[in-house]
């Protein structure tokens, strides 16, 4: 069966510094795909890379088979693939509604249509409006994004992925910087996403990944580490060696971050150290 | 459920009754300053070419150091046009706008090359290149001395162009109304409503499939042609092209035109042409140094406290007295 | 052709001189000022009006140029520029427009609009006469000497000395200095002082070369432009091998191909940016 998304030997080079060594990833159809690894282990590049943000040095990026390396990035979301920034990359003055209808627009082709007003464009406010209803963000619609709270902001991020209707989507630590009370919301979106999007998720919280992914692919300074299910990475040695034993002082330490500001965020060892734990 | 949900989209792009009112006055202005219409021929042409601008400004986000290049473009031809025999107005104005039209496109390709500050100067540099040009061919542009000669058939046959400027009056501000019309629509449309995503996060646009560069050419384009349709009509209703059409200081002061006015609002660059231009006349009898020196400080000054120009102090203006209006509604 | 080498070495010097303050500032903070020629006007004028107002010698006027020209940048930097550092370039560049209309009708005011004229000193006019039949003004070698003396003597600062380093540092990549420790903003104020200094003694002495009339800021802004652009920002050699290398041209094409004008200028520049956005000598900054 062919993948709905692979890279082959990606390596990305920044001068002297090596961000990604030589991963090769596949994800299958309707797949439920985490990435996780401590901060700097090359995550955010390798979907950089895999979104045509960034070219690679060498490797090669396929999506449903056919070989979109040479692509630019808004070929590669015509074709089905979408990703959500780790920091909201949204439109502050417009409102909930007109970036999400912007959005649909693209997608459903109208885009470039200069004569009737983006309002008058039933079909694609109907798409955006039945987007917004699924992600409890109807009621804000109308507000300016930069008015929001980051909860909701961050929905807003998933809700511009979601209208480019993808068939693979990357989400780029959706739960980042969202305070426990809020980040319910965003759990059941993602549980509800329906399975003709495959879905590669990196996070930093331990919580949603396992109970969100299928496979799990664990980096560490720009190489996979090691792959499998989520009982085969939480037996494994290594990756509680390497990871995990920083990810539960993150695990612990989100929840606290949620009660008091000033602690620090999850995953937060950027020394690297394995963090000893309360 | 929909069409509650589409309302306040809908209702943006509607006409608003300040809109109306607005375009009352340069009707109005035909019969108040019946002697002065050379001058609101010049108010007008300026607020056309100061709406091009907007669009690539403050709706897209290029910013340009040398729009001039355009505006001159479209003067040359229509004025190159005329004495060649070819003197119909619309005729003229027709070439304008592909000429220039032309060279935006053909510009857009290198200033949308590079990064923000790369764009600045390539526009810039295109603008310097282009005075340059029509400084050493002479034989084309009349170098410094400008193009003379000129002679515009009256429009659409009937209209001549009388001396005291009633047909360039009422031709300028057709123009400008109708390519107002026209511009008012595409930036409520998805295409302008693409152009504000690309300035508000030009990141984020690709990500979500648009052709950025694409969309970019295209208004450049558009721009480009706008400001040759407003350099034609200066061409027409002056009957000479002088060199400074294409001039650094033109680029300069419409910038300052628009800022002025206030970005991103197509209203802003009308109105901040006519205040400009009424202010302007109105000290014209002042030590030109005086001008400059105050209008440096007033450049300076609006950058750092009233950025959004007249435009956002007219808009918070109209808050004001809709908040006062509803709590007078509140507690009567 | 040696005295058009010669000539064009001297210009490129001066160039140098007034432009390398805008690239670090430029590659610094990432500040676009337009107004960056403002400063080498009001050196120029500095000087004219000592020499000719109140007799001061020429030589003694320099350094008094120097210390007015850091003066007026340290205050309009402390005033004014620093409200704008996180501004957009449209912002940046819209402010120091407003700042050179008032600066040019300043200098119209104070001075008239017609070019300043400057006495040499004997010392410094008349020709040497080499052997070899070969003819140098003594006001160009002058010129060169301080120049390339001034240029090694930022090369040593900046690779030598700590403030140099700490420079480095923020041209480089301004938030992980101050993540650091460095304090950045003290450093810039310092380079900005340093860069009207320079920038004013340019004007100064290229007064003779280059002529001194009130629109002298967005006559050669251009070239600034340029050499920043060719130079790449925030690099000190590349300016100064983008200088010397546009002086040259400069030079050059008005003596050889005047028709040409600046065209030839201008299609370098347009053709840098084009191909090279980083300069041809800089490299892409982190941010």
């Amino acid at each position: 069966m062919t993948a709905a998304l692979e890279a082959r030997g990606l390596v990305k080079r920044f001068g002297g510094f090596v961000a990604t060594d030589g991963v090769s990833l596949s994800v299958a159809p309707g797949a439920r795909h985490a990435l996780i690894g401590p901060n700097g282990a090359g995550k955010t590049t390798l979907v950089n890379l895999l979104t045509g943000f960034l070219a690679p040095t060498a490797g090669s990026v396929w999506l449903g088979g056919a070989d979109v390396t040479r692509s630019a990035q808004h070929r590669r979301v015509k074709r089905g693939l979408a990703r959500t920034f780790q920091i909201n990359r949204l439109f502050a003055d417009m409102s909930v509604l007109e970036s999400v209808t912007m959005a649909v627009c693209e997608r459903q082709g109208s885009a470039a249509h200069w004569w009737k007003s983006i309002g008058a464009h039933a079909q694609a406010v109907d798409a955006a409006a039945e987007l917004l209803a699924r992600l409890h963000l109807l009621d804000v619609a109308h507000a300016k994004t930069k008015d929001l709270a980051y909860g909701k902001q961050r929905l807003i991020e998933i809700a511009l992925a979601l209208a480019t209707e993808p068939t693979v989507l990357l989400l780029d630590e959706p739960a980042a910087g969202v305070p426990t009370g809020e980040s319910r919301e965003l759990f059941e979106t993602l549980l509800q996403l329906p399975r003709s999007v495959t879905i590669v998720l990196i996070e930093h919280d331990m919580d949603l990944v396992f109970r969100f992914a299928e496979r799990i692919s664990v980096m560490v300074s720009g190489a996979v580490l090691t792959e499998g299910t989520p009982a085969e990475i939480a037996a494994d040695a290594r990756v509680r060696e390497v990871y995990l034993g920083q990810a539960s002082h993150g695990a612990t330490a989100g929840r606290r971050a949620a009660a008091s500001p000033a602690a620090p965020p999850p995953g937060a060892a950027a020394d690297g150290s394995v963090g000893l734990h309360e | 459920m929909t069409a509650n949900v589409a309302g306040p989209l809908r209702e943006a792009a509607r006409w608003k009754k300040a809109e109306f009112a607005f375009w009352l006055l340069p009707v109005a202005a035909y019969f108040v300053f019946p002697s002065d219409l050379a001058l609101l021929s010049q108010i007008a042409i300026t607020a056309l070419f100061a709406l091009s601008l907007d669009l690539i400004l403050g709706y897209a986000g290029i910013v340009s150091l040398g729009h001039a290049a355009f505006f001159g473009t479209g003067a040359y031809a229509a004025g190159l046009l005329a004495r060649a025999g070819y003197g119909d107005p619309l005729l003229g104005l027709a070439a304008a706008a592909g000429v220039a039209g032309a060279l935006g496109f053909v510009t857009s390709l290198l200033v949308l090359r590079g990064a923000d500050l790369t764009r600045l100067m390539v526009t810039l540099g295109v603008g310097l290149v282009l005075f340059e040009a029509a400084n050493k061919l002479t034989a084309f542009t009349g170098g410094l001395d400008g193009l003379q000669g000129i002679e515009i058939k009256p429009l659409l046959g009937t209209f001549a162009f009388d001396m005291f400027g009633r047909t360039a009056y009422v031709y300028s501000v057709a123009v400008l109304f109708a390519v107002f019309w026209l511009a008012r629509r595409i930036v409520h449309s998805p295409f302008g409503i693409s152009l504000q995503g690309i300035r508000l996060n030009a990141a984020r646009m690709p990500a979500l499939g648009t052709p950025v560069n694409a969309r970019l050419m295209a208004v450049y384009t558009l721009a480009a042609a706008i400001a040759g349709v407003a350099g034609g009509l200066l061409t027409q209703t002056t009957q000479f092209v002088s060199i400074d059409v294409l001039s650094f200081p033109r680029s300069a002061e419409l910038l300052l035109i628009l800022v002025l006015g206030g970005t991103g609002s197509l209203y802003g660059a009308l109105i901040g042409a006519i205040v400009f231009m009424t202010a302007h006349h109105l000290l014209a009898g002042l030590n030109p140094q005086y001008w400059q020196f105050w209008l440096g400080l007033v450049l300076i000054f609006v950058v750092l406290f009233a950025r959004d120009g007249l435009m956002g102090a007219l808009r918070r203006l109209a808050a004001r007295w809709a908040s006062r209006f509803a709590t007078r509604r509140r507690v009567a | 052709m040696l005295t058009v080498l010669f000539d064009g070495i001297a210009a490129g010097v001066l160039l140098f001189l007034i432009s390398v303050g805008l690239s670090v500032t430029l590659g610094l903070m990432n500040f676009v000022n337009l107004a960056h020629g403002a400063f080498a006007m009001l050196g120029g004028y500095v000087c004219v009006g000592l020499l000719n107002r109140l007799g001061v010698p020429f030589l003694a006027t320099l350094p008094i140029v120097m210390l007015v020209s850091a003066a007026v940048g340290v205050l309009l930097e402390r005033t004014l520029y620093w409200r704008l550092y996180g501004a957009t370039h449209l912002d940046q560049v819209l402010f120091s427009i407003g700042l050179v209309f008032v600066s040019i009708s300043t200098a119209h005011f104070f001075f008239g609009a017609q070019q300043q004229p400057l006495q040499l000193p004997p010392m410094l006019s008349g020709q040497f006469h080499l052997p070899g039949g070969l003819d140098v003004g003594v006001y160009r070698l002058f010129l060169i000497v301080v120049g390339l003396g001034l240029a090694a003597a930022l090369q040593w600062m900046v690779v030598g000395t700590k403030f140099g380093a700490t420079l480095r540092a923020a041209v480089d990549n301004p938030r992980a200095a101050r993540g650091l420790g460095l304090d950045v903003d003290r450093v810039f104020v310092a380079t900005f002082a340093l860069g009207s200094a320079l920038a004013g003694l340019g004007g100064a002495l290229g007064v003779e070369m280059l002529g001194l009339d009130p629109e002298f800021p967005v006559r050669y802004i251009v070239y600034f432009l340029i050499v920043v652009a060719v130079g790449g920002s925030g690099n000190i050699k590349g300016s100064l091998y983008a200088s010397l290398i546009l002086g040259i041209c400069d030079v050059a094409g008005k003596y050889w191909l005047p028709q040409a004008g600046a065209f030839f200028i201008y299609g370098v520049m347009l053709a840098t940016l084009v191909f090279r956005p980083q300069g041809l000598f800089g490299r892409v900054a982190a941010k």
